[in-house]
């Protein structure tokens, strides 16, 4: 008897199985399965965390926000400069505190609500009466960083408000008005964040209630499953057990209507990974092209295009860390002693440059009458002689198990570099780090590192979204104090007139090169891939590609 | 065997709070939290203050324990620091993934490992022990991501037999019920989307079943060897009872033991092989999500996710152990 | 056969002849299990691979024509176009513009260093977890059982939680580097051996012999020392041949996942070989050399420890 066990349970279970299937309703729209030609797959290096871009400050998020959302104003196509979004024009008032945007009309939502002048000031009062967990600065990352604070900060650590009120004068027509003149403004208001949601959703997926307790922020239904926006692309399905998301055309969009009728953003996390995706057409594009792969991934036909660099490398020196490195003798010894043109000819892909600023030259107020420091091992010898600095030892931190737009290979880049300053005789003692959250950990808190690599992408084209970020206060990252530099920063940014502020900021790159707080290493332009059939986006130094260009050649 | 069961189960929930208490200790003591991984390079320390503050993270470790406890007892697992998703939300929609690709392995494993290191044993010494025995001596000696990428340049990007990454094609819009595709696909009776998932499953689980058939042709081998050895066989074979007789009732069942032990520990062992499998393959599931947890030092997941893993674990090799009596009729669970 | 009372050892004496036939040739069971090791060709290849294997990594390092952290060759380096195979460079150039010979040559000594270290970690911590364990068990009684039971759970504790995770936290406590690595290979194989060990002496304990032992009045831990523990060792020396291997499999893995040894002057296999990732369109020998010789090296420990065992088992001498 007892081998007639196994039976009995294979009969129990198919029974089972079939009772299951027979409850089960399939709710997939046949139109799906049509030509395979309108649908496009694009690898991803990570999932988006948010479809509310009000909430997010991650990359894929942004990049999913950018076809269904809309700003007022937006990056011109494949650059940075300012152009019109939804706003047709703008004008600032005299004191440049009071900004009036004429709109664009005739644009409707996803869900069929109207934009207009009192949708776009539903959004901003929105962003800026956040009550609760809306202020954590996590959740409203980039509303804090361009805006400061709120109408009533919970927080002592928050600055006031740069945003001040919202009216609108008419259907068309909105004015902006801020506490004082800021140099984001309206360079600030292209960043995806600033997207222009659906009053009527807004309202009906209760946006704005982030609740939970304060150790579990949980976001709103609508961040997590109703994104509208006025964009040309609605969002669709979210499909977290498959890792995709995707969109579909918005047939009702007021510009030039998507050419795709789906697209979707497939996660696939590994670079070598995506390659191999493309290669078996499981994805028709992908981003985050490793430097080395470029070459061999257009000589088989591939579209691989290439961003102009927005981006910085730099190797931070910490002063506080080392004392040794106080002395201004030491850190041009360390920035003679790297050899950086041979860095970016071997291990950064082409079009990538040795920098001269703390900020690329696409930016305005990059300046190139800066002191440069050229590739010297004798003068850094001499200089770290002169220091009294000889038989130095180093910490040398750099990250592993990561690649940023600006640093495709970290470990590579160390490796180079230490050789460098092993050449002039300093010691270097390697620190590898996980990159999150260990390595960012230690390079911006504490004193324990000497020298470390760290970068930024730009967010739009403003040079204080640069050298501001790094050094306009002080900060554990470089352990140096400079009031003086510090006030300049303040000076600059409350500058009302545009020539006067890229004066101050040619200044501002002048004194940073002379005070040298780090070597800026290099700008490299980051790769994108597109299928051998797939044309029509552009590469954005901001990561603004539009897809609703995208199309299959015939 | 009732009252066995029963045991087993209640040593579960100290083990869980043994396991949930230093778990929650050690998270904590590694540096950096949450919040410097969501920030990134943006961070900045005030930023940084503010949200450990939102997030309680500046309490004393064990009142942060006992709000956990407090919480865990109305089973509410909390909120995914990086997702912002409830943590039975992410276990929910991940893990059936991973255990499409495990059941899928240890299939592959036993299906080809028993067999195998049966026949290995019974032709000691000739050409298919050499075969089998030399074969998952390679499967054991190659790195699975190492064969993973050789896998996917071989038969997919190579002969495109098979897709290199995910679960499912996105493009045929199955309907989601259960999260387990290919039942979902059999439910709704959406072949095509079974089929499909059925596929994408194929190069996954070949590359993460490499070590446990290796390793199962290799004690099966060896267990039948020892019992074909025994004073009982060969009295079973003497009084003339038929071949095919003698290995069923003598040799597979007592042979058993060990293996369906190390198919215990090898069941454990799965995760951190997916953990490499799910990265390389882009294949949704709680392996690599556990290990992105890690990096976004996302407490609620990982306190979550380890302790159900933790129950799961436990209940296989519940599983492992009353296989046991039903093999091994002298061994008898008490 | 009649037993009369006496001294213990006659008692234990008697037992062996009664049940146990390995002790009855005594030192020649090593002799006998040496000749036939060397009957056995899988043993033979397994031994030539490793003395192979040993001989690069002791002595190696002395002969290699350059250093192995020497970018000598850094100016040729261009990006996905590094110098290959050529006379000054057996195996080419790697990626940074070092000697990828010399590397190799020195990567062997790493490799070997990781693999014993870190099984010899999970093999001492496992072994005395479960021997502990089964010897508990066998002796039976509350506190016996007791102390098998704590014991146990916590082995399952460390079962549960996942190897890697493990292994990560270690690196984020200890920083990534080789000890880390070799801590958190062996940390990892330690529930095995335990296990397996308590596993199989509670089957020994199970066995006729044993019965026999204690019916014929034998101290209980006496048993488990003299014939429980020798004899179920089999399955852990089975286990820790597979251990040697898989550590340095491992250890690639964790190198693979950014953990690994990062000390350009000790090159590692693994490293190598998870560093070489970026480069496999451009330079596919990077990834390829270090692991065919992972591969080979595992394969060697493999096939002479599976040889070791089938020699040293004593129910398949026949």
């Amino acid at each position: 008897m007892r081998a007639s066990r196994p039976k009995v349970a294979i009969a129990a279970v198919a029974v089972a199985a079939l009772a299951v299937a027979g409850c089960a309703e399939s709710d997939r729209d046949d139109s799906s399965g049509g030509s395979k030609k309108d649908t496009l797959v694009f690898g991803v290096a990570g999932d988006p965390k948010v479809l509310d871009p009000s909430f997010a400050s991650d990359g894929e998020s942004l990049r999913v926000a950018r076809q269904v959302f809309e700003t007022l104003v937006r990056p011109e196509e494949g650059g940075t400069k300012v152009t019109p979004g939804l706003a047709e024009s703008w004008t600032p008032d005299a004191a440049g505190t009071t900004w009036t945007f004429k709109l664009r009309s005739g644009v409707k939502f996803h869900d069929g609500t109207e934009f207009n002048a009192e949708a776009v000031c539903k959004n901003f009062d929105r962003w800026y009466n956040a009550k609760g967990l809306m202020q954590s600065p996590d959740v409203t990352a980039y509303w804090q960083d361009v805006m400061g604070g709120f109408a009533k900060n919970e927080s002592a650590d928050l600055p006031p408000s740069l945003f001040k009120s919202c009216t609108a004068k008419d259907a068309t027509t909105v004015d902006l008005a801020f506490t004082r003149v800021s140099s984001k403004i309206p360079a600030a208001l292209m960043l995806p964040s600033f997207s222009m949601h659906s009053p009527t959703a807004l309202e009906k997926y209760d946006a704005s209630n982030v609740g939970g307790t304060a150790e579990d922020i949980k976001y709103p239904e609508y961040a997590t499953a109703h994104p509208t926006g006025t964009g040309p692309f609605k969002f669709k399905t979210w499909d977290v057990a498959n890792k995709t998301l995707t969109i579909e055309r918005n047939d009702d969009y007021h510009g030039n209507k998507a050419k795709l009728k789906t697209l979707i953003f497939k996660t696939i996390s590994d670079e070598n990974a995506r390659k191999q995706a493309l290669r078996s057409g499981d994805i028709q594009g992908y981003d985050l092209v490793g430097p080395a792969d470029v070459e061999p991934l257009k000589g088989e036909g591939f579209n691989v295009l290439t961003r102009p660099a927005f981006n910085i490398l730099y190797l931070a020196m910490n002063q506080k860390g080392n004392p040794k490195l106080a002395d201004i003798k030491v850190r041009q010894a360390i920035a003679h002693a790297l050899n950086r043109q041979a860095l970016v000819d071997s291990k950064l892909p082409p079009g990538a440059k040795v920098a001269e600023n703390f900020m690329p030259d696409t930016v305005e107020g990059w300046n190139g009458d800066v002191t440069k420091y050229d590739y010297n091992p004798e003068k850094a010898k001499t200089l770290l002689a002169e220091a009294g600095a000889t038989n130095l030892t180093l910490r040398f931190h750099y990250p592993t198990e990561v690649t940023r737009p600006y640093m495709p290979n970290p470990k590579d880049l160390f490796e180079l570099l230490s050789a460098d300053l092993k050449a002039v005789g300093i010691n270097v003692q390697a620190i590898p780090l996980k990159w999150s959250p260990d390595y960012l950990n230690a390079t911006t808190s504490g004193a324990k590192h000497d020298l470390h690599f760290l970068g930024w992408t730009g967010d739009y084209g403003d040079a204080y979204n640069f050298i501001g970020t790094f050094f306009d206060r002080q900060k554990d990252e470089w352990g140096f104090n400079n009031a003086a530099l510090f006030a300049q920063f303040k000076d600059a940014d409350t500058t009302a007139d545009a020539a006067a502020r890229t004066e101050k900021y040619k200044a501002l790159n002048k004194a940073i090169m002379d005070f040298l707080p780090g070597v800026p290493v290099s700008h490299s332009p980051p790769a994108i891939v597109f299928g051998k059939d797939v044309t029509g986006v552009k590469a954005s130094p901001l990561t603004d590609e539009r897809f609703a260009t995208a199309e299959f050649k015939s | 065997m009732f009252r066995f069961i029963v045991r087993r189960l209640l040593q579960l929930i100290p083990t869980l709070f043994g396991l949930s208490l230093l778990l929650f200790i050690w998270l904590r003591r590694l540096p950096g939290g949450p919040e410097t991984a969501i920030l990134g390079e943006r961070g900045t320390p005030e930023m940084r203050a503010a949200i450990r503050r939102n997030m309680g993270l500046d309490e004393p470790i064990l009142v942060q324990y006992g709000r956990f406890v407090r919480r865990l007892i109305r089973l509410d697992l909390g909120t995914s620091t990086s997702t912002k998703r409830t943590v039975v939300t992410e276990f929910v929609e991940r893990f059936p993934g991973t255990v499409e690709l495990s059941i899928s392995a240890m299939l592959i494993a036993i299906g080809l490992g028993i067999p195998l290191g049966y026949l290995a044993a019974r032709r000691r010494g000739r050409m298919l022990d050499h075969l089998s025995v030399g074969g998952s001596l390679i499967g054991i000696c190659i790195p699975v991501f190492f064969l993973a990428y050789v896998l996917k340049a071989i038969f997919a990007e190579n002969l495109g037999w098979f897709p290199a990454s995910g679960r499912q094609d996105p493009t045929l819009g199955a309907t989601r019920i259960t999260n387990f595709f290919v039942l979902d696909g059999i439910m709704t009776r959406e072949w095509d989307a079974a089929a499909d998932a059925l596929w994408h499953l194929v190069l996954p689980a070949v590359a993460l079943a490499s070590i446990p058939l290796a390793i199962i042709v290799r004690i099966t081998r060896a267990s039948v060897l020892e019992v074909l050895n025994e004073d009982f066989v060969r009295t079973a074979e003497a009084k003339g009872l038929t071949e095919s007789t003698v290995r069923r009732r003598h040799v597979l069942r007592n042979s058993m033991l060990p293996v369906v032990t190390s198919i215990g520990l090898l069941t454990g062992g799965l995760l951190s092989g997916a953990v490499l499998t799910e990265t390389v393959f882009a294949f949704s599931g709680i392996g690599a999500f556990i290990y992105e947890a890690i990096s976004q030092r996302d407490y609620p997941v990982l306190m979550g996710f380890i302790l159900i893993i933790a129950v799961v674990y436990v209940l296989v090799n519940l599983l492992v152990d009353l296989s046991y009596s039903l093999i091994d009729p002298r061994v008898r669970v008490r | 056969m009649t037993i009369t009372g006496g001294k213990k050892k006659e008692k234990i004496d008697r037992l062996s002849e009664l049940a146990a036939r390995e002790d009855e040739r005594g030192v020649s069971l090593w002799k006998e299990a040496f000749r036939r090791l060397r009957r056995n060709p899988a043993a033979i290849v397994g031994a030539v691979i490793l003395s192979l294997f040993l001989l690069v990594a002791l002595l190696g390092p002395f002969f290699v024509p350059h250093p192995p952290d020497a970018q000598l060759w850094k100016g040729e380096i261009r990006l996905g176009d590094f110098p290959g195979f050529r006379s000054e460079n057996w195996f080419g150039v790697d990626h940074i513009g070092r000697d990828e010979f010399s590397r190799m040559i020195v990567g062997a000594r790493q490799t070997l260093l990781v693999g014993v270290v870190s099984t010899l970690i999970g093999l001492a911590v496992g072994s005395l977890i479960g021997g502990v364990a089964g010897a508990a068990a066998g002796l039976g009684g509350r506190w016996g059982r007791a102390v098998d039971n704590v014991l146990m759970r916590f082995v399952d504790m460390l079962l549960a939680m996942p190897s890697l995770l493990l292994a990560i936290s270690i690196a984020a406590l200890l920083g990534a580097g080789l000890t880390t690595v070799m801590i958190a290979v062996g940390v990892v194989s330690v529930p095995v051996f335990a296990r397996l060990l308590r596993g199989s002496m509670i089957s020994q304990a199970n066995s006729d012999y044993v019965l026999a032992a204690v019916s014929l009045g034998v101290k209980k831990p006496k048993i488990a020392l003299t014939h429980v523990v020798p004899n179920s060792l089999a399955p852990v020396i089975v286990q820790a041949t597979l251990t040697l291997a898989t550590a340095i499999i491992e250890a690639a893995a964790l190198s693979f996942l950014g953990l690994g040894n990062n000390d350009a002057s000790i090159p590692e296999w693994g490293v190598m070989l998870a560093d070489a990732q970026q480069y496999l369109d451009s330079a596919p020998r990077l990834a390829i050399l270090p692991a065919l010789a992972i591969i080979v090296t595992a394969l060697g420990f493999t096939l002479l420890g599976e040889a070791m065992r089938e020699a040293l088992d004593p129910k398949l001498r026949k």
